[in-house]
């Protein structure tokens, strides 16, 4: 009897040793960037608090390697569409340090603080960050909007 | 007795735990992949490969005749100034549509290698530096390149009228009248091509330019048939993907290729640009190859930015079908920034191992060599590497350059 229970502790040692392998593995393996809801919101206060902006594609998905029309909405914090806004936009692949494949632009005013932004193009999965300065009568702020692919 | 007893029990008990180990072991060995390795993987099947886009800028592209006609202009040596090279010299039909030359040899020799041409119509860009913007305006400039065809566009508009006019005029309508056009003139030759290209009015100058657009349409027609092969990895992804298990053989990877594929995808970072079907983003990075000691400055994407914007061939030019809302590249583009400087298109690594010597102008003649630069990312000799150093085994490497053949098989 005593044998069985050797038989039955050594099971019990290589299921844990086995688990503690699993659970290394699975540790390290690499993982898709995992950023916190508010990180990825499509609207947001801008940096300053000047204005609350809203990002997201002119038709309502993100197509890998396609270029696209995003909506930017910007409001002020009581809520008025903001007008006439100077809007200039960067960004890039912070995780792979490289920087847009396009260059997008405002091309269209459409009313209601809404600007059309031409050209945006994501290249590969992974995280994206566009960055706006935007300036406008209220004054000139910067936002950033992280998109994961 | 006793003995024996024990024994049988602790034979039951070992064979009881082996089987259990087995189990656990095939578990686990099973999903080699994490979920996103997958993922990844399915991402660069052949079969992730979306169908050609329309190309609204050439109304011709998908017309049987005009691909028919295109073929037979691509390998036509008529088309040159010595009537010795066609696109076919340097883009081989029998070996991936390039050479296997460092730079190209047309009427002169270049300095830059020849690019394959499978799966071209999906690019964006053309050349290695994105020089043009479209198939068709890509195939017009080495025509006139002095070290490629070496010929110009009033002698090409000569020349298919008095060779295809019936076909041209079938897929094209009619041919202008060339009576009073100079044998050769462009605006782009030497001094007695110019020269004859300003004594022509502008009509004559835009009907020579309408042939010579429509030569350029023609060939990129043909060259949208040029699709990418199924390769040994695209079986073995599809294996993965569908679950249903390799033979062994045809569609299995060897350990050592699956370690390639893990690393290419994970740690060497190579899917970061060559990603997707084709593995390639179509961008332009700069990844600190050397340059070749004795060729002129090369600057690449830089300098190919003013070039696109000045040809009359692009997509906002005159010669262009359907409506600006297609030039979405071009008006995008990005013009300036270092990170434009020795910036070069991702190759498709798609048959590349049956294809050295590597990088635009031949600087690696084996695939060891590649992975080794890609190891080591020496400093760029002008603008800034996107690359940095990895720490890559000898057996990495190896791995690496095993994996990469699976995509030429």
């Amino acid at each position: 009897m005593a044998s069985l229970w050797r038989y039955v502790l050594a099971g019990v040692g290589l299921a844990a040793l086995l688990a503690g392998i699993l659970a290394a593995v699975h540790l390290t393996a690499p993982q898709a960037p995992r950023l916190a809801g508010s990180e990825i919101a499509r609207s947001k206060e801008t940096a300053n608090g000047l204005f609350v902006a809203s990002f997201e594609p002119e038709r309502g998905v993100v197509r890998q390697g396609e270029l696209q029309s995003w909506l930017l909405t910007l409001k002020t914090n009581a809520g008025t569409p903001v007008e006439g806004a100077a809007i200039t936009i960067s960004g890039g692949m912070p995780q792979h340090r490289h920087g847009l494949p396009t260059s997008p632009h405002a091309t269209d005013y459409l009313g209601q603080g809404r600007y059309r932004i031409g050209g945006v193009k994501f290249t590969m999965s992974g995280l994206w960050q566009l960055h706006f300065a935007i300036s406008a009568a209220a004054g000139s702020d910067t936002v950033v909007f992280n998109v994961v692919l | 007795m006793w003995c024996s007893e024990r024994w049988s029990k602790l034979n039951r008990f070992s064979r009881l735990f082996a089987l259990l180990a087995m189990a656990v072991l095939a578990g686990c060995g099973k999903p080699e992949f994490s979920d996103a390795e997958r993922k990844t993987i399915a991402s660069l099947a052949l079969s992730a490969l979306p169908p050609l886009k329309d190309d609204t800028t050439n109304r011709f592209a998908d017309v049987p005749a005009a691909a028919a006609l295109g073929a037979t202009l691509f390998f036509d040596a008529g088309l040159s100034g010595d009537g010795k090279v066609s696109c076919s010299t340097c883009h081989k039909i029998d070996r991936q549509f390039q050479d296997d030359l460092p730079r190209a040899v047309g009427v002169g020799r270049t300095n830059r290698r020849t690019m394959p041409l499978a799966g071209v119509a999906h690019d964006s860009w053309f050349f290695w530096d994105g020089r043009r913007d479209s198939l068709w305006a890509q195939a017009l400039a080495p025509l006139e390149n002095p070290l490629e065809q070496a010929g110009n566009r009033a002698a090409y508009a000569h020349y298919i009228k008095a060779r295809f006019g019936e076909r041209y005029e079938r897929i094209f309508g009619p041919l202008p009248d060339l009576s009073n056009v100079p044998a050769n003139a462009s605006p782009l030759g030497g001094d007695a091509e110019k020269a004859a290209w300003s004594t022509m009015t502008d009509a004559q100058a835009e009907d020579v330019n309408r042939v010579f657009a429509n030569i350029g349409k023609a060939i990129a027609a043909f060259e949208r048939s040029i699709a990418p092969q199924q390769t040994r990895f695209d079986r073995f992804a599809a294996a993965l993907d569908t679950g249903i298990q390799a033979l062994p053989g045809d569609d299995a990877l060897s350990s050592e290729e699956i370690l390639g594929l893990k690393l290419f995808i994970g740690k060497a970072n190579c899917v970061t640009c060559h990603s997707g079907p084709r593995f390639t983003d179509g961008g332009f990075h700069n990844t600190g190859v050397p340059p070749v000691k004795g060729l002129p400055p090369d600057r690449g994407r830089i300098d190919a930015v003013r070039q696109v914007e000045a040809d009359p061939f692009n997509c906002f030019g005159a010669f262009r079908d359907g409506d600006a809302s297609a030039c979405g590249e071009l008006r995008f583009m990005v013009k300036a920034g270092p990170e434009l400087v020795r910036a070069y298109k991702t190759p498709s690594l798609r048959g590349a191992a049956t294809r050295a010597p590597y990088m635009h102008a031949g600087q690696f003649s084996s695939l060891e060599e590649v992975v080794a630069h890609y190891s080591k990312a020496p400093a760029s000799v002008e603008g800034v590497s996107e690359i940095h150093p990895l720490q890559l085994s000898d057996r990495d490497h190896a791995a690496l350059v095993a994996f990469l053949k699976t995509l030429a098989e």
